[in-house]
C-alpha cells in the first residue's frame, strides 16, 4: 500500500489526535494548568499523550499526585520513575488534617476517600492556584461521566452543576473563567477501557506491574480479595495472608481495591481477560457503591474528580 | 428477564476470536475506523431504547450492570416487567426522576469493522443547544420516527438542525415497527412524507429503514418480519458509510496553529491539528494572515521509547492528525495563525454574514462586544441586528430584533481584527465559531460563517498626514477620556461640570459629552431598551475616540450600568487614555436626593428599566478613580480627579 492510498485514520489515531489537541488548547489558554496523576493506566496514557503533544519540549505543566499514603508501594515507584522520564515537576499533596487525624481506610470508611481524595484535591488545587486540571476520566466508566463535557467548568468552591454545563461544539473549547473558578479537562473522555489497553500495548507505555498477574499475599474480606501490601494491614483474628495469583483491574488505595484471581501475565492476556469478563471495571472499587445509583454524580457535585 | 426481550444472537462481536487468538483480535481492533453519530427524535420515539439495544447487542453491558438494569426496570421502568433499555443510558438522577433525557450523553460500542461514538440527543424543544452540540462532531445522524406518529414537528426541527450543522449522512429510522404490525404501507407513507420535507430544506439524500429498537428488528440482523425491505440493517449501514475525516483529506491543506514549540534555539516547530488536506516535507506553505511563505522541512512526532530523536518524523500527515511542523525559514508564526498550502490559501476578512444558533438564557445584545473563537483565533466581535430568524418548525424566515435561547438567525458580524476563515460549508474548522460572553464567560452562541462581506476589502483606513500626536502636540496636552459612571442622581453631571471648569482654567482643551444632550441629537433615534442603551454607549464611545484623536480631553457622564459596555469603550480608546471614574453613591442616598424625581416614578412603576430599581447597576471592579460622595464634597471630588488625571498623564 503506498502512503498516498491511506485515506482513513484508525479510531486510535483519531482518539490520540483529539487528546493531543485538547491538551495543547489547555496549555495555550489556561494560566496555570496541572495534570492530575494517579499512576493508574488511564493516567499513564494521559501522560504519554502530554509528552507526545509537546515533543521535543517537556509538557509545560507539572504533575500533581493527590496522595492518601495508602497507595500500593509499586505505584509510588512508578510515579517517581515516570516524573523523571517525562522531565516534568512532580507535586505531591497530602491533606494535613487527614494526616494529623490518621485517617485510614480500615477505621474510617467513606471519610477516608472524602478527606484524602475529595478534600485533598480541592486543597491541592487551591494551594498552587491551578486554574485547569487534566484528569484521566472516561465517559464509558460510569453513567454521570457519560454526560460530562471535555472541559468541565467548576465554581470557585469546585462544585459541578450538571444542568448548567457549557455547550461544547466541534473541537472549540471555551477555557475562559473568572478568578477562582477552574476547569477540569478530560482528554481521554472518548476512550473506552479497551482503547486504553490497546494504546498501552501499541506504544509500550510503562504501567504498574500490579496490572499483571503474580503471586501476592492476599486475604478475602466481604467478597473482595485484598492484597496485604505493607505492615499497616490489620489482620483480623484468625486471618492469615494467602499467596494467590492475582492482578488488579483498577488501582487505588490498596485496602479499598479488590483484586481478581488471574493468570494473565502479558498485556494481550490481560486484554483478553478484560474482554471476556462479565463485570464492569469500577466494580472493584468501594466508592461507587455509596449512596445508591447516583453515587458518582453526587460525589462529583461535591468536587470529586 | 422475560422471553420477549431476549435479543437475536449478536453477530458482530468476535467472541470466539477473543478467546482463541487474542493477538489476531487486537490486530483487527487496532485497524478499525471510527464513526461518530447522533440519534435524535422526539420525546417518545425510543432513542434511549435504541442505544441501550446497541450496547446490549454488542455486549457492552456487564453482568453487574445487567443485574442493576433488571432491578431498576421493575422499580422505575416504563416497560412493565420487561427490560427498559432506556434506563441504561438515562444517566443523571434528575432525568431518572423525570423519565426524560436532558443532556447529551456519549456512548461507545464496537463492531468488527468500527468503533462507534453515539451522542444521545434530547428531543425537548428547550434543549436545542444540546442537540447542536452533539451534532457538531457527528459524521451521521439517525433521525428516529415513531411509526405510529409519523413525521412530527420535532422530526423536522432535528433534520433541519442536522442539515444546518453540515451532517451529510442522514438515516431515517422508522422505529416501533412492531407496534404497526410491520406494515409496509405505514413505512412507505412516512418515507414519502419525509422525502418531500427533506427536499424542501436541501437534504439531497437519506437512507430510510424500518426498525424496532425494543425488539431488535433490522438493528444487527435482517428481520424476517420486514421481508419487503431490501435495504441494509442499521449496523450494516453504520459500518460502511464514509466518515468526515476521509472527506476532509481531499481538501486544500490547512492547519490552525495551537502552540509554538521552542525547547531551545535549535528547534522551532508549529503544533496543531490538521483541519483539512495533507502535508509532506518539501511542501510550500503560506502563513495567514501575514501571507509569508516557506517550505515544510519536518513533520515531527514523538519517537517510540528507545528510538533516536527524529525517528518519529512522518513522511506525510493528513486531516485529523495532531502534528508539529518545522519550516526552512525563520518566519513569524504564532497561535491563531493558519498554515496553508501556498498557492491556495484561505481568505482573510473582518466582516461576515453568519448563521447563529443562540445557546444562552441571556439573549443576543446587538452591538455588544463578544469573544469569538474560531479555530485557534480569539477576537472581539459585534453582531448586527439579525436579518431574520428561522422558525425551526416551518423553516419560515421571521423579522427579528435579537435572538433568544434556542433561536436560529442570520446576521452580519464584525471582528476587531481580520481573521483567517473559509465558509462553513467548505471547512468546519475555519467556518465554525463560538461566541463567549465577556463577563460571564458563558458560551452563548454557535455560529457558521456563510461568506465575507465585500465591504471589508473595500473600506480602507484613510491614511491621515496630521496624526493624533500632531493634534495633541499643538494643544500641549495628553488626550484622555474621563468616563463617569454611577447611579442616576449620584452626582456625575455635577462633578463632571466642575472638573471641566477646573481643566478649562488650566488651559486644557476639553469637551463634555452629557447623556441628555447626546440623546437630543446624535442618538435621538434610540430608545431605552437594553439594545438601544448599548448602542447609545457605543456611539458615545466612538465619538469620544475621535475626539481623543483630535487631542481633546473628553469628559462623559452616563449611567452606563453595564460593565461589558464600559469595557467595550475602554477597548476603543488608546492604552492609558481611558479613566473610569466611579461616582460611588449608595442607592439609598441617590434615591433620597432624587433631583429629577425619577426614583419616585420608578418606584411607582411609571418608569420601567430604571437602573438600581428594576434594572441592574454593575459597579466597576477596578475603576481608575473612585469617588465616595458620602465623604467628600463635589468640589473636593473634582480636584481629586484633576490631580489624578494630570498626575497620571
Amino acid at each position: 500500500m503506498s502512503d498516498s492510498a491511506k485515506q482513513t485514520l484508525t479510531h486510535l489515531e483519531r482518539l490520540e489526535a483529539e487528546a493531543i489537541h485538547i491538551i495543547r488548547e489547555v496549555a495555550a489558554e489556561a494560566t496555570r494548568p496541572v495534570m492530575l496523576y494517579s499512576v493508574g493506566k488511564d493516567s499513564a496514557v494521559m501522560l504519554h499523550l502530554a509528552r507526545k503533544a509537546f515533543y521535543p519540549s517537556p509538557p509545560p505543566f507539572p504533575l500533581l499526585h493527590v496522595d492518601t499514603t495508602w497507595k500500593f508501594q509499586e505505584m509510588y515507584k512508578l510515579r517517581d520513575k515516570m516524573a523523571e522520564l517525562s522531565g516534568m515537576e512532580l507535586l505531591v499533596y497530602h491533606n494535613p488534617e487527614a494526616m494529623e487525624r490518621g485517617i485510614n481506610p480500615f477505621d474510617h470508611g467513606a471519610l477516608h476517600t472524602d478527606m484524602w481524595k475529595t478534600e485533598g484535591l480541592k486543597q491541592g488545587l487551591d494551594k498552587w492556584g491551578f486554574d485547569a486540571a487534566f484528569g484521566g476520566a472516561r465517559r464509558d466508566e460510569e453513567k454521570s461521566r457519560a454526560k460530562e463535557r471535555i472541559f468541565s467548568f467548576r465554581t470557585a468552591s469546585h462544585g459541578w452543576d450538571p444542568k448548567s454545563q457549557r455547550p461544547e461544539l466541534w473541537n472549540l473549547y471555551n477555557a475562559r473563567k473568572n478568578k477562582g473558578e477552574s476547569i477540569r479537562v478530560f482528554p481521554i473522555s472518548n476512550w473506552t477501557e479497551l482503547d486504553v489497553w490497546q494504546y498501552i500495548h501499541l506504544n509500550d507505555i510503562p504501567i504498574v506491574p500490579l496490572y499483571f498477574a503474580a503471586k501476592r499475599p492476599t486475604v478475602e474480606r466481604d467478597g473482595m480479595l485484598l492484597m496485604v501490601d505493607d505492615a499497616r494491614f490489620p489482620l483480623l483474628p484468625g486471618e492469615v495472608p494467602v499467596e494467590r495469583s492475582i492482578r488488579f483491574r483498577t488501582l487505588g488505595c490498596y485496602p479499598l481495591t479488590g483484586a481478581v484471581e488471574s493468570a494473565a501475565k502479558t498485556l494481550p492476556e490481560v486484554i483478553q481477560e478484560t474482554l471476556l469478563t462479565t463485570t464492569s471495571e469500577r466494580q472493584g472499587r468501594a466508592i461507587d457503591k455509596d449512596s445508591g445509583g447516583a453515587g458518582m454524580e453526587k460525589k462529583k457535585q461535591e468536587g470529586y474528580f | 428477564m422475560s422471553e420477549t426481550t431476549t435479543p437475536a444472537d449478536p453477530v458482530y462481536v468476535t467472541d470466539a476470536l477473543i478467546g482463541e487468538d487474542i493477538d489476531a483480535y487486537l490486530d483487527t481492533h487496532q485497524h478499525k475506523t471510527m464513526l461518530r453519530f447522533i440519534t435524535c427524535g422526539s420525546v417518545d420515539d425510543g432513542k434511549s431504547t435504541l442505544i441501550g439495544r446497541l450496547l446490549y447487542d454488542s455486549k457492552m453491558i456487564f453482568e453487574d450492570q445487567l443485574a442493576a438494569l433488571e432491578s431498576d426496570s421493575k422499580k422505575v421502568g416504563t416497560q412493565g416487567q420487561e427490560i427498559d433499555f432506556a434506563l441504561l443510558v438515562d444517566g443523571l438522577a434528575a432525568e431518572r426522576e423525570q423519565g426524560i433525557t436532558i443532556d447529551v450523553a456519549y456512548r461507545f460500542f464496537n463492531t468488527e469493522k468500527r468503533k462507534f461514538i453515539v451522542a444521545d440527543c434530547p428531543g425537548h424543544e428547550q434543549y436545542t443547544r444540546n442537540m447542536i452540540t452533539g451534532a457538531s462532531t457527528a459524521d451521521l445522524a439517525v433521525i428516529l420516527v415513531d411509526a405510529r406518529k409519523g413525521v412530527l414537528v420535532q422530526t423536522r426541527r432535528h433534520s433541519y438542525l442536522c442539515h444546518l450543522i453540515g451532517i451529510r449522512n442522514i438515516v431515517l429510522a422508522v422505529n416501533k415497527m412492531d407496534l404497526v404490525d410491520y406494515s409496509r404501507d405505514v413505512f412507505d407513507s412516512i418515507v414519502a412524507a419525509y422525502a418531500a420535507f427533506a427536499k424542501s430544506i436541501g437534504i439531497d439524500s437519506f437512507t430510510a429503514m424500518p426498525i424496532s429498537g425494543f425488539k431488535g428488528d433490522n438493528i444487527t440482523t435482517r428481520s424476517p418480519k420486514t421481508s419487503w425491505y431490501a435495504g441494509p440493517t442499521l449496523i450494516d449501514h453504520l459500518e460502511t458509510v464514509e466518515v468526515n475525516s476521509s472527506l476532509d483529506a481531499d481538501k486544500p491543506f490547512r492547519l490552525p496553529v495551537q502552540w509554538v514549540n521552542r525547547p531551545n534555539l535549535d528547534f522551532r516547530g508549529f503544533s496543531g491539528l490538521i483541519a483539512t488536506g495533507t502535508v509532506k516535507p518539501g511542501d510550500a506553505v503560506r502563513v495567514l494572515p501575514s501571507g509569508k511563505t516557506s517550505t515544510v522541512t519536518r513533520i515531527v512526532t514523538m519517537p517510540a521509547a528507545g528510538a533516536e530523536p527524529g525517528d518519529g518524523d512522518l513522511d506525510r500527515a493528513m486531516a485529523g492528525q495532531s502534528v508539529t511542523l518545522c519550516f526552512a525559514d525563520e518566519i513569524d508564526c504564532s497561535r491563531g495563525n493558519v498554515i496553508a498550502v501556498a498557492d491556495n490559501p484561505p481568505e482573510v476578512a473582518d466582516q461576515f454574514e453568519a448563521t447563529l444558533v443562540w445557546l444562552n438564557d441571556a439573549a443576543l445584545h446587538v452591538g455588544r462586544s463578544y469573544w469569538l473563537k474560531l479555530g485557534t483565533q480569539m477576537v472581539s466581535a459585534t453582531i448586527q441586528e439579525p436579518k431574520y430568524s428561522v422558525n425551526v418548525n416551518t423553516m419560515e424566515h421571521l423579522a427579528a430584533k435579537t435572538l433568544e435561547l434556542n433561536e436560529i438567525g442570520v446576521a452580519e458580524l464584525t471582528t476587531d481584527k481580520p481573521i483567517v476563515f473559509e465558509p462553513y460549508t467548505d471547512n468546519r474548522t475555519l467556518g465554525g465559531f463560538i461566541l463567549i460572553d465577556k463577563l460571564t464567560n458563558a458560551t452563548v452562541a454557535a455560529g457558521m460563517l456563510n461568506f465575507s462581506l465585500r465591504r471589508s476589502q473595500n473600506v480602507h483606513w484613510q491614511a491621515i498626514d496630521i496624526g493624533r500626536a500632531a493634534h495633541a502636540g499643538l494643544k500641549n496636552q495628553q488626550p484622555a477620556v474621563l468616563w463617569f459612571t454611577g447611579l442616576s442622581g449620584s452626582g456625575k453631571s455635577t462633578i463632571a461640570n466642575l472638573v471641566e471648569k477646573k481643566l478649562h482654567r488650566m488651559n486644557r482643551h476639553t469637551f463634555l459629552l452629557d447623556g441628555d444632550n447626546v440623546r437630543h441629537g446624535l442618538n435621538k433615534d434610540l430608545g431605552f431598551t437594553e439594545a438601544d442603551r448599548i448602542e447609545n454607549i457605543r456611539r458615545v464611545g466612538e465619538v469620544a475616540r475621535l475626539m481623543t484623536d483630535a487631542g481633546l480631553i473628553v469628559i462623559t457622564a452616563f449611567i452606563s450600568p453595564f460593565r461589558a459596555e464600559r469595557e467595550m469603550v475602554r477597548g476603543l480608546i488608546a492604552d492609558g487614555e481611558f479613566f473610569e471614574v466611579f461616582i460611588d453613591t449608595p442607592l439609598s442616598v441617590a434615591e433620597e436626593r432624587d433631583v429629577k424625581g425619577l426614583y419616585k416614578k420608578a418606584r411607582s412603576g411609571q418608569l420601567k428599566n430604571f437602573t438600581g430599581i428594576d434594572s441592574p447597576y454593575e459597579a466597576p471592579a477596578k475603576p481608575e478613580i473612585r469617588i465616595d460622595t458620602t465623604r467628600i464634597t463635589p468640589d473636593e471630588a473634582a480636584s481629586l480627579i484633576v490631580d489624578k488625571l494630570l498626575g497620571d498623564a
